[in-house]
C-alpha cells in the first residue's frame, strides 16, 4: 500500500458506514484512539471502536495486524501508551487483570489454556466469581447451587459427560470449549475470544458458532477469526485491522468486496 | 472422584500418625529424641509441599522462618535459664543491658505469640511485594537463599545480641520443668507429635477446597488465573506465609528438642535439605513430607555412625535416585505399587 491510499483510510470507525442493526444497544465498550508501541514499533495504532450491547464483532486482518494485541490491552495483559478503554463508563487502562475480569471482561485465549491437571468440573468451579480471596477460597462449597449451575454451563458447551475428566485428557476442541465454558461461568458482559474454533472439526465449528450466537444474547463478543466461511456465520459486523489501524467495517460482504482489504490480503 | 483423593491424602496422614505414635514403643530414648529432631523439619517439609508442590512457589530460604522460631523459642529458654543474670554469651561480649528487642521473650506467651504471627507477617510482607512485581519461580528461589545467607551472616556478626556462631544454648528447663530428662523428652515428643497429626489434617483439608485448586492452577498457568479473577500475589504469598508458619512451630520445637540453635539450622545448607526432605517424601504429599522427613534424618544419622568416611556418598545417591526415577517421591511411588501400575 502507497502513502496516498494510506490517508484516504478512516482514522475513526465514525466515518465508516456501520449496519443499522449493531447500533442498536448502548455503548459497552468505547476505545478510543489506542495505541502501543513496543520499542518504537506501533504495534496498534490509535485504533477506534465501540461494541454495544448484545453485539457480535468480529475482528478480521492479516498476521501482524495488531489484533491479538488488542484483546491483550483490553483485558489488561498489555499495557496502552496512548489512548483509552471505556467499559460501562469505566477506564481499564488503569486496572489489574483481576479486577478487570471482575468488572465483567472475560479472554479466551489463543492456545486453549485450561488447568490440565484439575478435572472439568474443578475448572469451571475455579472460574466462579466471588469468593476469590484466600478466606472465600478456603470456605467455599460446592452446593447444590453450584453443581446445578456447572452442569447447565457444562452442558450448553457440549461437555457435560466429561465433567469428572481431566481436562488434560480433553481433545484440542473441547479445550477450547472448556475454555469458553470457563468464561460463561464468570457472566461477563463482554467477551473476547482469540480463535475459538482453532483446531476444530467442521462439526464442532458449526456447534461453535451456534453456541457463540446463543452467548451473544444479553452479552457483548469480540471474535478473532481467521475463516471467512466461519466468520459469515457469525458476524454481524466485522472489523478489518492492517499494520495496527482500522482498515475497513461492514458486514462480511461489504469487507470482503473492500479493494482495500482484498489488497492487503492478496497484494504487495 | 476428588472425596476418593481426600480419602486417600486423610488415610496417608492416618498411617503416619499412627506411625509417630508406635515409634515410642520401639525406640530407645536417644533415638526417639533423634525423631523429635526431624519431626521438627517435618513442620517444614509439610510447608514445602503447599507452598512448592501445589502451589509452585520454590523458596531455598525455609530455614529463616524455621530459625525466627528457633532462635525466639531458645531466648525464651535462655532468659529463663540465666534468671536474673543476662544470658551469658551476652556478659563475655560486655553487653550491659538487655537488648530492648530481648524483652518480649521473659514471658512464654509473648514468646508464643511472636512464633505464631512474625515469621508469617514478614513472608507475606516480603514476598507480596516480590510476587505483586511478577518476579517468581528461580529468581524468587535465588532471592530467599540470598536472604538465608544473609541472615546468618547477621547472627554470627552480633555476637553479643545472638550468641553468634555458637547459637543459643545451654537451657534446661521450661516454666521450671526439666526438658533434658527421658521422660521429658518423651512429653516433648508426644506433643509435637500431636501438633504434626493436627497441622497435617488442616493442611489435606485445605488443599481440599478451592483454595487448594486455585493453587494447583497457579502452580500449572497463572496467567490464566488472574483472568479467571484472582490475585494471584496475594494468594501466593498467603501460602509463602503459611510455609513460614510451619517453618517457625518446626523451629521452636526444634530449640525444645536439641537443646539449643545456631546460625546453622538457618543457613542455606540447611534450607536446601528442607527442600529435599519433601521432594524424597513426595512434594505432592502431606504424609509423605513427613516420612521423608523423618526417613532422610535418620538415615543420616545411622550411616554418619556406620561409614563415618562415606556417608555423603551413601546420601547422595539416595537423593540423585529419588530424583532420577521417583520424581513423585515415596508417596507416588508407594501409590504406584498400591493401584499397581
Amino acid at each position: 500500500m502507497n502513502l496516498a491510499t494510506l490517508s484516504l483510510l478512516p482514522r475513526d470507525e465514525r466515518s465508516v458506514p456501520v449496519p443499522a442493526m449493531s447500533l442498536s444497544g448502548d455503548v459497552v465498550l468505547g476505545v478510543e484512539e489506542l495505541t502501543v508501541s513496543f520499542d518504537g514499533f506501533r504495534a496498534v495504532d490509535g485504533i477506534s471502536l465501540n461494541i454495544h450491547r448484545n453485539e457480535l464483532r468480529v475482528i478480521i486482518g492479516p498476521n501482524g495486524a495488531g489484533k491479538t494485541t488488542l484483546l491483550d490491552m483490553i483485558c489488561g495483559k498489555t499495557r496502552p501508551t496512548a489512548g483509552s478503554i471505556r467499559f460501562k463508563g469505566r477506564d481499564l487502562t488503569r486496572l489489574p487483570e483481576h479486577e478487570i475480569v471482575r468488572a465483567g471482561v472475560g479472554r479466551k485465549f489463543q492456545n486453549p489454556s485450561v488447568y490440565e491437571d484439575l478435572t472439568v468440573m474443578e475448572n469451571f468451579e475455579i472460574s466462579i466469581p466471588g469468593g476469590q480471596g484466600v478466606l472465600g477460597s478456603l470456605l467455599f462449597r460446592r452446593s447444590a447451587d453450584v453443581r446445578a449451575r456447572i452442569r447447565a454451563i457444562a452442558e450448553s458447551v457440549f461437555l457435560e459427560a466429561l465433567l469428572d475428566e481431566k481436562a488434560g485428557r480433553l481433545s484440542h476442541g473441547q479445550k477450547q470449549w472448556l475454555e469458553i465454558g470457563m468464561l460463561l461461568m464468570q457472566s461477563p458482559e463482554l467477551l473476547l475470544l482469540d480463535e475459538p474454533v482453532a483446531g476444530m472439526s467442521p462439526r464442532e465449528r458449526e456447534q461453535t458458532g451456534e453456541l457463540l450466537r446463543r452467548i451473544s444474547q444479553g452479552k457483548s463478543v469480540i471474535v478473532i477469526e481467521h475463516d471467512m466461511d466461519f466468520v459469515k456465520q457469525i458476524a454481524s459486523t466485522v472489523t478489518v485491522l492492517h499494520q495496527g489501524r482500522v482498515l475497513s467495517q461492514g458486514t462480511a460482504d461489504q469487507v470482503q468486496a473492500d479493494p482495500r482489504v482484498i489488497d492487503v490480503y492478496l497484494g504487495h | 472422584m476428588s472425596d476418593f483423593l481426600r480419602g486417600r491424602a486423610m488415610r496417608g496422614v492416618l498411617a503416619v500418625l499412627v506411625l509417630l505414635a508406635l515409634l515410642p514403643l520401639v525406640m530407645d530414648p536417644f533415638r526417639l529424641n533423634l525423631s523429635g529432631k526431624y519431626l521438627a523439619f517435618a513442620f517444614v517439609a509439610v510447608g514445602i509441599v503447599l507452598m512448592w508442590g501445589y502451589g509452585g512457589v520454590l523458596s531455598l530460604g525455609q530455614g529463616i522462618f524455621f530459625g525466627l522460631g528457633g532462635y525466639m523459642m531458645a531466648m525464651f529458654l535462655k532468659l529463663e535459664a540465666s534468671a536474673p543474670d543476662l544470658p551469658d554469651f551476652m556478659s563475655w561480649s560486655s553487653v550491659e543491658t538487655l537488648p530492648l528487642w530481648w524483652q518480649p521473650f521473659h514471658s512464654l506467651g509473648w514468646t508464643l505469640v511472636l512464633i505464631a504471627l512474625l515469621p508469617p507477617l514478614l513472608a507475606y510482607l516480603f514476598s507480596y511485594a516480590v510476587f505483586r512485581k511478577r518476579v517468581g519461580g528461580v529468581y524468587f528461589a535465588i532471592v530467599t537463599l540470598s536472604l538465608a545467607l544473609t541472615l546468618t551472616v547477621l547472627i554470627v556478626g552480633q555476637q553479643g545480641d545472638t550468641g553468634g556462631a555458637n547459637g543459643i544454648t545451654d537451657f534446661r528447663t521450661i516454666l521450671g520443668r526439666d526438658i533434658v530428662g527421658d521422660s521429658a523428652k518423651l512429653v516433648i515428643y508426644l506433643a509435637e507429635a500431636a501438633v504434626l497429626g493436627l497441622t497435617m489434617i488442616l493442611c489435606v483439608g485445605l488443599l481440599h477446597s478451592r483454595f487448594g485448586k486455585v493453587l494447583i492452577a497457579i502452580r500449572d498457568r497463572e496467567d490464566r488465573v488472574r483472568f479467571s479473577g484472582y490475585n494471584t500475589a496475594h494468594i501466593k504469598a498467603f501460602v509463602f506465609a503459611l510455609a513460614a508458619l510451619l517453618s517457625s512451630v518446626g523451629g521452636a520445637f526444634y530449640a525444645l528438642q536439641v537443646g539449643m540453635v545456631s546460625p546453622n539450622a538457618v543457613g542455606v545448607v540447611a534450607s536446601i535439605e528442607m527442600v529435599i526432605y519433601a521432594a524424597v517424601g513426595g512434594r505432592l504429599s502431606v504424609a509423605g513430607a513427613v516420612v521423608g522427613a523423618l526417613l532422610v534424618g535418620l538415615l543420616k544419622s545411622y550411616l554418619s555412625e556406620a561409614f563415618p568416611e562415606v556417608w555423603l556418598y551413601f546420601l547422595g545417591s539416595l537423593f540423585i535416585g529419588v530424583v532420577a526415577f521417583m520424581p513423585q517421591g515415596l508417596a507416588g511411588f508407594a501409590l504406584r505399587l498400591g493401584t499397581g501400575r
